[in-house]
């Protein structure tokens, strides 16, 4: 009996994720049609679901497989660019709902390749280690783009390092990623209805996994890697698992980014070590493993710096004053016992009200 | 012929020699003992039993099946299972997690399938459950099933550690001095735990362990090492009763 009200309590745990998800996006979408939503939110709506699905992506990293990872902005980037190139090329010969679909395919599966491929001598690394060598990565993979000029012409691909004029194109090719200038004119297919369907999807994959086979062998590995070889998991394998998927779940954000703009760039401000780190943020806040928190935490992180834009120079200094307070207010033992103990008086306080009448 | 065969295994530190010309015979259904003082190379020998090291000489014969030089995950493929010194479970995983963990190899379906979780996924997670409840209410634990594992008393902990491994339906139990830190109450409790074990499933159970009254209370049959070398080998009474073990363990 006990066995089959827990199982239904995880259960019952992800389906408040979904409808908490659902929810936000019914509320938003009243006050989008009432007219109370103002343009400057209404921008926001789908870098949310962006850094949401990000965060989730990467909480599936720190917090089920356990290792620090700060190269998901690397495989951001890598989605973002892999769809983009591909929603340009294809923008004038194919309809939007398809294109956008095998883009977001595209997207997942180039950075699921390179998540894979960085994975390999990455993984055989721990904590402090693994976390810079991943660092390294994200910023080679962001340079890369950044120096690479792609074009396609009746003759077929072109790319080259150097500069545009080396492509050697012919008259009517398209120039796809110009360099630092990145990509221009992508089709704006996202919107905040495709961003929320992309985050319950990821959601759906990720709380999924986690409570699968394959999901517990690496949790296993996370809580004891010998224990784990020890029962003939192996860990190899389950960790470049867990790691592929949490870097192509990154490149479908990086999707979902890339055509919500016209202009895409790989600038250190959107795939830089800077996010790679601001995504970090937003997983220990939400807390370690908790993948709804992430969830509040990327959105309440990503609206700050907007609702404080009035207070122009103070801005960052605000934002990173209540990042203090609230990680203290979220984990610090005190904070943890403090709250417990309010909880305790409020629901004693109900219950002899309750008593009471 | 014997379960579990060790012929001259060694393997060296540097310069020390850590094990040197081990042999071992046990036969199928034995409680067997290994024992000796701090340092004589007891883990080190669970160590190359379950691939952890590899030996530098000798073979080690599963039931026929040379394992030598085989890794840790083929290892309890073939049949060895083990517990450790210090307690290793998977703290934050559930009671039931962590010996549905154990059943990891036995019940397949793919990532895929539970990402998506089709059919299989729900038969084989049905089986999984039935099978890990079935192995927690054998070890008395079933009323624990939803705890965190980091959360249970030591001695169920110890417990889980055994069901966790008998998961893996292994031939051969290797438990590495599962009577440490255990008040004599847990002990006693816990050699009821090894007893039932064997004659429940059936196991061959190799164990190390510091504790004699354990030991001469459930081992049949004992090893006793010392600076890597075996000292005596034997029936329990006889090697207890050799002045050149008691020496070895209380000195001159």
């Amino acid at each position: 009996m006990k066995k089959a009200g827990k199982l239904s309590k995880t259960t019952k745990n992800d389906l408040i994720t979904y409808g908490m998800v659902i929810l936000a996006y019914v509320i938003v979408q009243l006050l989008v049609s009432t007219g109370h939503v103002s343009s400057l939110i209404q921008g926001l709506l789908v870098p949310f679901c962006t850094y949401a699905i990000v965060a989730v992506a990467l909480n599936l990293t720190v917090g089920i497989l356990g290792e620090l990872s700060l190269g998901h902005a690397g495989f951001m980037c890598v989605g973002a660019f892999a769809s983009a190139v591909f929603s340009l090329a294809f923008k004038q010969t194919m309809p939007g709902g398809p294109r956008f679909l095998i883009a977001l395919l595209i997207g997942a599966a180039s950075a699921a390749l390179v998540g894979f491929l960085v994975g390999i001598p990455v993984l055989r690394l721990k904590g402090d280690y693994l976390a810079i060598v991943t660092l390294a990565f994200g910023e080679i993979i962001k340079n890369i783009i950044n120096a690479l000029y792609l074009g396609v012409d009746s003759r077929g691909v072109h790319f080259t390092m150097k500069d545009a004029l080396s492509l050697n194109m012919e008259e009517n090719g398209l120039v796809l990623i110009k360099g630092a200038q990145g990509v221009t004119g992508t089709p704006n297919d996202s919107n905040f209805t495709v961003g929320i369907v992309l985050l319950l999807i990821t959601l759906v994959i990720v709380l999924n996994f986690i409570h699968s086979r394959t999901g517990r062998a690496v949790m296993a590995i996370r809580d004891n890697r010998i224990a784990a070889e020890s029962i003939g998991i192996n860990v190899t394998k389950y960790k470049l698992i867990a790691f592929t998927l949490s870097a192509s779940l990154a490149g479908v954000a990086g999707v979902l980014y890339a055509h919500n703009l016209s202009t895409l760039n790989a600038l250190p401000k959107n795939f830089g070590y800077n996010m790679s780190i601001l995504i970090l943020v937003f997983v220990v806040l939400g807390g370690i493993g908790n993948i709804r928190g992430s969830i509040i935490a990327a959105v309440l992180l990503t609206l700050l710096p907007e609702v404080l834009r009035g207070l122009s120079d103070y801005r960052m200094l605000i934002y990173a004053i209540v990042l203090i307070a609230m990680m203290i207010f979220n984990w610090s033992p005190n904070a943890i016992f403090f709250r417990k103990r309010l909880r305790q008086r409020l629901t004693a306080g109900r219950k002899t009200e309750k008593e009471e009448a | 012929m014997a379960l579990l065969e060790t012929k001259n295994l060694g393997i060296s530190f540097g310069g020390l020699r850590a094990v040197n010309a081990f042999d071992i015979s046990i036969e199928k259904g034995q409680l067997y003992g290994l024992i000796g003082p701090n340092g004589a190379g007891k883990t080190t020998i669970f160590n190359l039993l379950t691939g952890v090291y590899r030996p530098d000489e000798g073979a080690i014969l599963l039931d026929g099946v040379n394992l030598t030089g085989k890794k840790t995950i083929e290892i309890c493929r073939a049949g060895i299972a083990r517990t450790f010194q210090n307690i290793r479970l998977f703290g934050d995983l559930s009671v039931l997690d962590n010996v549905k963990a154990g059943l990891h190899n036995h019940y397949q379906y793919s990532t895929f399938e539970g990402v998506f979780r089709l059919p299989r996924y729900f038969k084989t997670e049905r089986e999984m459950n039935g099978r890990a409840s079935e192995l927690l209410r054998v070890f008395g634990l079933e009323e624990y099933a939803e705890y965190k594992a980091e959360n249970l008393p030591y001695g169920q902990q110890r417990k889980l550690e055994i069901a966790r491994a008998m998961a893996t339906s292994p031939k051969l139990l290797l438990l590495d001095e599962p009577a440490a830190g255990m008040n004599p109450n847990e002990t006693k409790e816990l050699m009821d735990t090894i007893r039932f074990v064997r004659d429940h499933f059936d196991m061959t159970i190799l164990l190390i362990e510091h504790d004699m009254k354990l030991v001469a209370g459930i081992c049949e049959k004992l090893t006793v090492l010392n600076f890597g070398e075996v000292l005596a080998q034997g029936d329990t009474q006889e090697v207890l009763n050799n002045p050149e073990v008691i020496t070895a363990y209380l000195g001159e």
